[in-house]
């Protein structure tokens, strides 16, 4: 089935070419929220190859995607009323800047699909446009060597890709530098809440059953009346790393990820402690305060992979102590709760 | 980016000033502002900013840029040691991935 975004074709010596819309349909916007929620997001494509936004001809430029359909999406809609080429690439659905750090979007594809989809039939100059974060898949002396295209690289961000086209290509130091604002942040927070997978029932499920025991034995009336508060304990722990650490980031103090969500997980634990959700034991309180401040702690740690600014080296160092760390705290935690269970309330 | 800094002095990145070309490549590519030229060579101004992305040293034509590059991602490191491979994402045939 052809996709809604093609909306005719045009004819360029011996090519056929489809044109696509520079505007996204209420189900593009659909889609993206989709995604965003994790929702078919590792199968949201677009079919490689070379597509016409408005009437290009010979002298347009050309600007390089990956086939993540959220990339490709964000780049047509950056050259609206704008004539130009899109050549779309196969980075098996996945966006740019992931894509170039694993590679895919290289510099072999790059150089491949120059040649089969016949660029220099296409257009008479020999410049192609990449998204900046394409830089770290694609060596741009290489290309030229092999093809006689020449790379350019764009600003960062495609909505900025109008002033760098009427700059003269040219970008700005703030065009061209990663940035990690709230509003970005939040985007990204979805797809960590779903990290967890399954374990996001099974777990509060076992704990919820688990509530129920004590030394007179297991009581279901128990479990129902105790076994909510497991349960909303362990999510608040999950959501102070997942969520609530990376909307207030930059503001929580350390560097490092593990003890900002450290930070939020015991700042959560305090806030169910007054609430009376911790329990009424002390050992009980204790291993809620464990739990929970080693989940958010792990969950935190987790989202420097969404980050745009953590090194691999850093998040090794980081690791290094504090993984064990967040092991040992739920574990004694767990262990802790589940004796807790047996002591007289 | 205050507030969205990272560890100080753990970033492997090297430059090797007398190789440079001064062909600015370093100063497009990098999305943290780490390079500047100066004296038509390039010069790493900002070192604690480098996120180890490896785009300076893949666009630099005369290789005078080393850097261990690769996903600062916990995720990726876990699933490293999981495989016994190097740090990367699970990217495998429908599995979650950045």
């Amino acid at each position: 089935m052809k996709p809604g975004f093609i909306t005719g074709q045009l004819q360029s010596g011996s090519l056929t070419i489809p044109v696509i819309s520079s505007r996204w349909s209420t189900r593009d916007y659909l889609d993206t929220l989709k995604v965003r929620w994790s929702i078919g997001r590792m199968n949201y494509r677009v079919e490689p190859g070379l597509y016409a936004v408005g009437s290009p001809d010979r002298k347009s430029y050309v600007f390089i995607s990956a086939n993540y359909k959220l990339s490709f999406d964000h780049l047509r809609r950056a050259l609206d009323e704008m004539n130009a080429w899109i050549l779309v690439i196969n980075t098996k659905g996945i966006n740019v800047w992931c894509a170039a750090g694993k590679k895919t979007f290289g510099t072999n594809e790059i150089i491949q699909r120059i040649t089969s989809h016949r660029l220099e039939q296409l257009v008479d100059h020999h410049r192609i446009i990449l998204p900046q974060l394409g830089a770290t898949g694609v060596a741009a002396h290489e290309v030229k060597q092999r093809t006689g295209f020449s790379v350019t690289y764009g600003p960062v961000r495609a909505k900025d890709i109008k002033a760098f086209v009427y700059a003269g290509l040219k970008a700005t130091l703030e065009m061209r530098t990663v940035t990690f604002p709230l509003k970005e942040r939040l985007k990204l927070v979805p797809v960590d809440m779903f990290y967890g997978g399954y374990y996001l029932l099974l777990v509060p499920a076992l704990f919820f059953i688990l509530s129920g025991l004590s030394r007179y034995g297991f009581s279901v009336d128990q479990a129902v009346s105790m076994g909510w508060k497991a349960v909303v304990n362990l999510f608040s722990g999950y959501l102070a790393g997942c969520l609530l650490t990376p909307a207030l980031l930059p503001w929580i103090p350390f560097r490092r990820f593990s003890l900002k969500g450290l930070c939020m997980g015991l700042l959560t634990s305090l806030v169910l402690f007054l609430s009376g959700m911790l329990g009424k034991n002390l050992l009980e309180i204790e291993s809620w305060i464990l739990i929970i401040s080693g989940l958010s702690s792990f969950m935190a740690m987790n989202f420097t992979g969404s980050s745009t600014f953590t090194s691999l080296s850093g998040v090794q160092k980081e690791m290094k102590v504090l993984f064990p760390l967040q092991m040992v705290l739920v574990g004694s935690g767990i262990v802790g709760w589940i004796i807790s269970r047996f002591i007289t309330f | 980016m205050n507030g969205f800094i990272y560890l100080p002095d753990v970033v492997t990145l090297e430059l090797d000033a007398e190789l440079c070309n001064g062909c600015r490549m370093c100063t497009i590519v990098c999305p943290h502002a780490v390079f500047e030229l100066r004296n038509k060579r390039a010069s790493i101004i900002n070192k604690d900013l480098c996120m180890e992305c490896g785009a300076c040293a893949m666009n630099c034509p005369e290789s005078a840029i080393k850097v261990k590059s690769g996903v600062g991602c916990a995720s990726g490191i876990i699933n490293g040691l999981l495989r016994g491979t190097e740090p990367a994402c699970d990217c495998g045939d429908g599995a979650n991935c950045c």
